[in-house]
This record gives structure tokens, sequence and C-alpha cells, in this order.
């Protein structure tokens, strides 16, 4: 699916720009959004090595199992694959209370080492697991309660209350969220999205 | 009241959380400082393996952003959008929120902008942007940064995702806002 996405967004993207005029913008996009892209990734070094040093504590200490633990009745049934106190466990319980609490810059870092974690468990290394997928689609429906930004930008813009928007927020964030636990428990059954079988022998041997 | 939390929350997590796991590490008698950079050297491996990753997607989302095709888009999807009374001004933030976060944050600035951050329609991004994240950068960042190539049924959900709750955003908004 994600090869057919990206193929269609170059493919109708380049013969639009042809018949719209904006062949020159396609140009300077497709160079600057490269640009953009190797920027953000070396931007992140600094709080990646910050955020995955505090985890390292947190995991030699200790703390990831005991939060693990603490909240095993909420990832268990959410991550079934995954046993209660692996790391990967700690770990995505603290990025989705990074973003919870909207500390994006920290919600990242977290996540990558989580996905650092499942990949260990993943026997097929270039396939993405059931629990990846389900941490996945978590993340990308956002789990965020309070939108710190666009609180910030209603009031710039004087807003009578810039955070009379909250409530319907976090209604539409636990709608999608709820979506998108459904909707991955439901896909990993189908018969398109399971692992196929010469995947599985490439990664026995 | 309630900014005052949110506030104090936002100032205080990231120091109370910088303090708290070093000290808990301290008195479990970890070598804090050893640990630390012992995590923290795999920061810049993490960072470089999602180059290519974040390259392939951002690219191909920019080419087709420049082009035009979002408003083709936009009329194509119009008819069916208007059926569950989201506006016609607040489509392009729907589409654009799960391709490009900065997008979508420039788009709805400038509908706060325009329609007012108390209108309708200022109220429906303002939702729409809280609802859902940035799916394609996120799947690129945290599938790159372990070299997964097929992403299976992760991008599906997200977008059902996204779906749900931008179609929340504009339901939730018109019942409590709604003349």
């Amino acid at each position: 699916m994600i090869n057919v996405v990206w193929f269609l967004f170059i493919a109708i993207g380049v013969f639009v720009g042809v018949f719209t005029g904006n062949i020159e913008a396609v140009t300077e996009a497709a160079i600057n959004s490269a640009k953009t892209a190797v920027d953000i990734s070396l931007g992140l070094i600094g709080v990646m090595a910050l955020w995955l040093g505090i985890m390292k504590i947190a995991e030699v200490s200790g703390l990831i199992k005991t939060i693990a633990r603490a909240l095993r009745f909420i990832m268990v049934p959410l991550f079934p694959d995954v046993p209660e106190d692996h790391p990967a466990m700690g770990a995505m319980i603290m990025n989705m209370a990074a973003n919870v609490l909207g500390l994006g810059n920290a919600a990242t870092p977290l996540g990558l080492k989580a996905m650092q974690g499942l990949q260990e468990l993943n026997p097929h290394r270039d396939t993405a697991s059931n629990a990846m997928c389900t941490f996945l689609a978590i993340n990308t429906s956002s789990v965020t309660l309070i939108p710190a930004t666009v609180i910030a930008i209603r009031a710039a813009a004087d807003s009578a209350n810039a955070t009379d928007i909250i409530g319907p927020t976090i209604i539409a964030t636990i709608a999608s969220t709820a979506a998108a636990i459904i909707a991955v428990k439901l896909l990993q059954k189908l018969p398109m999205f399971q692992i196929k079988p010469e995947n599985l022998k490439r990664a026995s041997n | 009241m309630f900014i005052t939390i949110v506030d104090g929350i936002s100032k205080y997590a990231i120091p109370f959380i910088i303090l708290i796991i070093p000290a808990f590490g301290f008195f479990k008698k970890v070598k804090v400082y050893e640990a630390f950079t012992d995590g923290a050297k795999e920061g810049f491996y993490t960072a470089v393996r999602i180059i290519p990753y974040l390259v392939a997607m951002l690219v191909s989302i920019g080419i087709f952003r420049a082009s035009g095709a979002m408003d083709l888009l936009v009329n194509l999807v119009s008819p069916i959008t208007n059926l569950i009374g989201m506006p016609g001004d607040v489509l392009p933030m729907a589409i654009m929120r799960p391709l490009s976060g900065g997008g979508a944050q420039g788009i709805m600035s400038e509908l706060i902008t325009t329609h007012g951050p108390d209108s309708l329609i200022g109220r429906m991004a303002s939702v729409m942007n809280g609802s859902t994240e940035t799916t394609f950068y996120v799947l690129a960042v945290y599938f790159g940064s372990v070299a997964i190539k097929k992403t299976r049924h992760a991008l599906p959900a997200g977008l059902i995702a996204d779906a749900v709750g931008l179609v929340t955003a504009v339901v939730v908004v018109r019942l409590m806002f709604g003349a």
C-alpha cells in the first residue's frame, strides 16, 4: 500500500504540475523537501541523544519495568505479542505519556526507542510486526489531551476563549484513537496484510 | 485556573523527568553518567537512519502539494464532505492534516485569521489540528528508524483513524458551537 500511495503522490503531482503550469514549483518542492528531510533528521540528533540517555538510566535502574508492570492491564491486551516486562512496553508507555502531556520533543525519541525494542522481538527484519502497526496507529491518531500550540495560536488571534476547544479536541482524539485500535486489530486479520511465507524464510536464514 | 495547570505541566514536566529518572537510578546504585552516555550514543545513528525514509516521504508529498493537485482533490472530495456538514473552507485543512504538520498548521492559522478564532470554521480547524497526527511523517520516522520497509496495515489503519478524528471534529464542533 505504501508503494502505491508514494508513487501516486509523485505521479499525480508531476502530471498535474505539467497541466497547471506549476512544474517549476514541483522541481523546487522536490529539492527543498529533500533538504528539509535531512534538516529534520539531523536536528533530531541532540534531543534524541538526550532522551535515549535518560531512557537508558530508566531501563538499567528497573524503572521502566516497574512502570510497564503497573500499566500491564492496558498494555497486554493492546500488545499481546510483547512480553509484559519487555523494555519496549515501558518505552511505549513513556512515549504515550509524553504525547498526552503534549511534550512533542520527548515523544519522538521515546517512540523510536520503543520501535527499537519491538524490532528486537520482530522475526522479520524489514516487515512491520502486529505490535509495531498497533503502536504506530495509536501514535498517528494522536493522544494529545492539551493542544498547546493550537491554544497559543488562538490566543494570539484574540480569541475570547482560546481554550474552549480542549473539550471537543479530547473527544475527537479519543474517537480517532479508538478507531485506530479497532482498525488495526481488524486489518491485521485480513489475508492481504499477512506476512508472506518468503519473508518468513528469509528471516530464518 | 485550567490554563495555569496546563502552563504548569508544560513548564515543569521536562525538568521533572530529567531529574526524577537519574535520581531513581542513583538510589538504585546505577552508574548514571555511564548509563546516560551509553544510551545517548544511539542518538546519532537513529537520526541518520531516518534520513532516506523521510526524504522519500517529504519529497513525494512536497511534489503533490506544489503541483496544485491538492485543489483537484478538494474539488473531488467536497461533495462527500458537504454531506457531513464540513464547510468547504475547512476541507483543505482536513486533507493536509495527515500529510504535513507544518502545512496543516499554516492553513489553520490562515483560517483563524480570516474567519476569526471563535467562528465555526476557526474552531473546526483548531480541533482538527489537535485531534490527529501527521500520519505520513510518523510512519516514515518510526518505521525508518528500524529500517522497516513493508508497513503492512499501519497506513490504512492510520488513515482510518485520521478520517474518524476529522469527522468527529466537524460533528462535535457543530453540536457544541453551531447555531
